[in-house]
């Protein structure tokens, strides 16, 4: 079925076509992960093995004056899983005239100025592809979305439109070790339904103020990562993940101040379905907000630093109805991250390091990694994830034991 | 000989004097000819297009391309717009960089990464910085401020059959370089050949250009490379399909069009 579809491709290819511009991208790659800690996830997907695939990529792109598609796909043969499989990443079709231009289909979008923290950014991540190592651009999922975008010398928005819920993907258990209130319980996932009232709007507007690329969002949605609820309080047999309702709204902005880049950006999480904060199985409404800044220390080394809040509005109610034995999250979570770059041998050569740590959760997660293009078109990174903390509940102490070591080589055309 | 025609045949030869003497060394500045140098070189047209390949060579001969479009607006009080589109390699290609460059302050820089769909600012204050992994700095292939350094005219020496200034440049504070050397045409003011030199007083780098073509009645040099004489590592430059006062608007160099660059513009 794929290689029909690749052989159409190629065939579109040699076809003439209206279109003024076709171009075709994109890579082969091999990604491989191994944890180190020496410890094995029990169950028949447990091994020490966290990524162990091949993919080629395609990246077809056409347009013409005012109009253009583009459809990136994955084919990926996945040893770990002994299986191969196919996954359209983006499909989209643009359209642009005066002021306006759409989007129509699975796309990929980015919003706001945190280095890998998201407050504005609501749009679906894949943190099980980021925390085993694959490329950057495996944490962003495509929506399958509608985007308008206005433009005007006052201010410029886009909207967007989300019919098709499409949540996190987060670790999985039976290739991670990580945090279970409920071990051993069977777990079913309730996502919303493709309905119209399910369907989530994105907004944001942006301009330039003085030099500074501001923006404000509001968001009316759900919640991208799962709560859990179990059907029993003092004795469950089965536990639910769902997606509770929410809506934020936000601002950022990012401009060159203090010889740097500096980097402001806050949300309110209000969180639709437990307003109150007396739910434990529903997430606090929260104001989340950081501050960033990065700058060139010396030629070819770039730092930068960020500092992270969550803060809980609904801390009392949180803690009167948190059942007891259950790790009671601080009202305020702390992060500060760090990312040091620098590049050598006429850029060929980049060692990166990218940190959190938190000093209220106490736990950490490193990220160093060594990349080298051999040539134009084919390189190399290696690097590893490691997670520590106090405890075993926290976001980066829970994945402790998942300590990896990976390698991604790509050839890309 | 009367009193008068004495006076006369002195002023004469004063006269004589002023005219014979090298005219344009006494008629300007060495800043000024730096000033003229930069204008031809860097703010020529109202606005610019040219398709770029760099050409990054090894010392041990590994070759490396970089290929993209080059838009360039003028703007008011000296300030400048860039806008870059990168065809290849193909781990950049669809890659846009956005720069507002200011007289007196760091430029804002902009960065596209197409597949995160996201825009992000870039810390832009080390103007030292390679371009793009190549021998040439942001500050050579944007310009550096004429107030940064000394300037000094040294001689006047042909290179290539055509007569040029030779400029001495001292940064008044520290730079890549701690003494430059350029050769500048004295009809078209173009740089025809530039040497840098490190903080041991050593030649590191040399800058030459090859091909000059008119297009539009501007004087373009259409190939140059730098050399770092000291690695050996080079970069070839060649510009394709140049063309002046093209008529590019201030609304291409905008986030609307960072992320979804114009096909008129970049192809």
């Amino acid at each position: 079925m794929k290689y029909r579809a690749v052989l159409s491709l190629i065939l579109l290819l040699v076809t003439p076509a209206p279109a003024e511009e076709i171009a075709l991208h994109g890579f082969v790659q091999g990604n491989y992960a191994g944890r180190v800690t020496g410890e094995v996830p029990p169950g028949p997907g447990g091994g020490d093995f966290l990524l162990g695939d091949e993919r080629f990529q395609l990246k077809l792109a056409a347009s013409s004056k005012d109009a253009g598609f583009f459809l990136k796909t994955d084919f990926i043969q996945d040893a770990i899983a002994r299986a191969t499989d196919q996954e359209v990443r983006e499909a989209r079709l643009d359209y642009g005239s005066g002021a306006v231009d759409l989007r129509l289909g699975r796309q990929v979008i980015t919003w706001g100025v945190g280095d890998l923290l998201f407050i504005n950014d609501i749009f679906p991540k894949d943190y099980a592809a980021f925390f085993s190592g694959r490329p950057l651009e495996y944490l962003k999922i495509g929506s399958d979305a509608a985007k308008m975008d206005l433009f005007s010398d006052f201010v410029s928005a886009e909207l967007v439109v989300i019919p098709f819920f499409q949540p996190d993907r987060l670790p999985s258990s039976q290739r991670f070790f990580e945090f279970d209130p409920f071990p051993g319980l069977p777990h079913t996932t309730e996502e919303p339904g493709a309905k119209f009232r399910n369907t989530e709007l994105a907004l944001r507007l942006y301009r330039d103020i003085h030099g500074f690329d501001t923006a404000v969002y509001a968001y009316r949605g759900f919640w991208k990562t799962p709560a859990m609820r179990p059907d029993n309080p003092l004795l469950p047999t089965q536990v639910t993940l769902f997606f509770p309702r929410l809506a934020v709204y936000g601002a950022s902005t990012q401009g060159n101040a203090l010889g740097g880049v500096t980097g402001l950006e806050a949300g309110y999480y209000d969180s639709l379905d437990d307003r109150s904060g007396s739910d434990p199985a529903i997430p606090n409404s929260m104001i989340k907000y950081l501050a960033g800044y990065q700058r060139q220390i010396w030629n070819e080394f770039t730092a930068g630093v960020q500092y992270y809040g969550e803060y809980l509005l609904d801390y009392g109610a949180y803690q009167d109805t948190l059942p007891s034995g259950f790790p009671a999250q601080d009202r305020l979570r702390q992060v500060l991250t760090v990312r040091f770059t620098q590049l050598l041998r006429y850029q060929t050569l980049r060692l990166s390091l990218f940190a959190f740590y938190s000093p209220t959760d106490q736990d950490y997660y490193f990220i160093p990694e060594v990349r080298y293009s051999f040539t134009d078109a084919l390189w190399g990174a290696m690097g590893a994830n490691l997670f520590g903390g106090e405890k075993e509940t926290t976001p980066f102490g829970q994945m402790d034991k998942n300590d990896n070591v990976y390698v991604t080589v790509r050839y890309e055309f | 000989m009367s009193h008068f025609t004495k006076t006369f045949s002195r002023i004469f030869l004063i006269l004589m004097a002023v005219v014979l003497l090298p005219a344009p060394l006494l008629a300007m500045e060495p800043a000024e000819i730096i000033k003229k140098s930069q204008a031809a070189f860097y703010e020529a047209g109202q606005d610019f297009q040219a398709r770029v390949k760099m050409t990054l060579t090894t010392r041990e001969g590994q070759q490396r391309l970089r290929e993209f479009t080059m838009l360039r607006k003028n703007d008011m009080a000296g300030e400048q717009k860039y806008f870059i589109y990168f065809h290849s390699p193909g781990d950049v290609a669809g890659t846009t960089f956005m720069v507002y460059k200011y007289p007196n302050r760091d430029s804002d820089r902009w960065l596209f990464i197409p597949a995160i769909n996201l825009v992000n600012r870039i810390a832009a204050r080390d103007s030292r910085s390679s371009f793009v992994g190549s021998d040439f700095t942001y500050e050579d292939v944007s310009g550096r401020p004429l107030e940064a350094d000394t300037h000094k005219l040294i001689k006047e020496e042909a290179v290539n059959g055509r007569l040029a200034y030779v400029v001495e440049s001292v940064p008044k504070s520290a730079a890549e370089y701690t003494r430059k050397l350029a050769w500048i045409d004295q009809v078209t003011f173009l740089p025809l050949k530039e040497e840098y030199y490190d903080i041991q007083g050593v030649l590191y780098k040399v800058f030459t250009a090859g091909e000059v073509k008119e297009i539009q009645s501007l004087s373009t040099i259409m190939k140059r490379t730098m050399e770092n004489v000291k690695s050996g590592h080079k970069t070839d430059v060649v510009f394709e399909r140049v063309q002046y006062n093209v008529g590019i608007g201030d609304d291409l160099f905008s986030e609307r069009y960072l992320r979804r660059p114009p096909e008129k513009w970049i192809k």
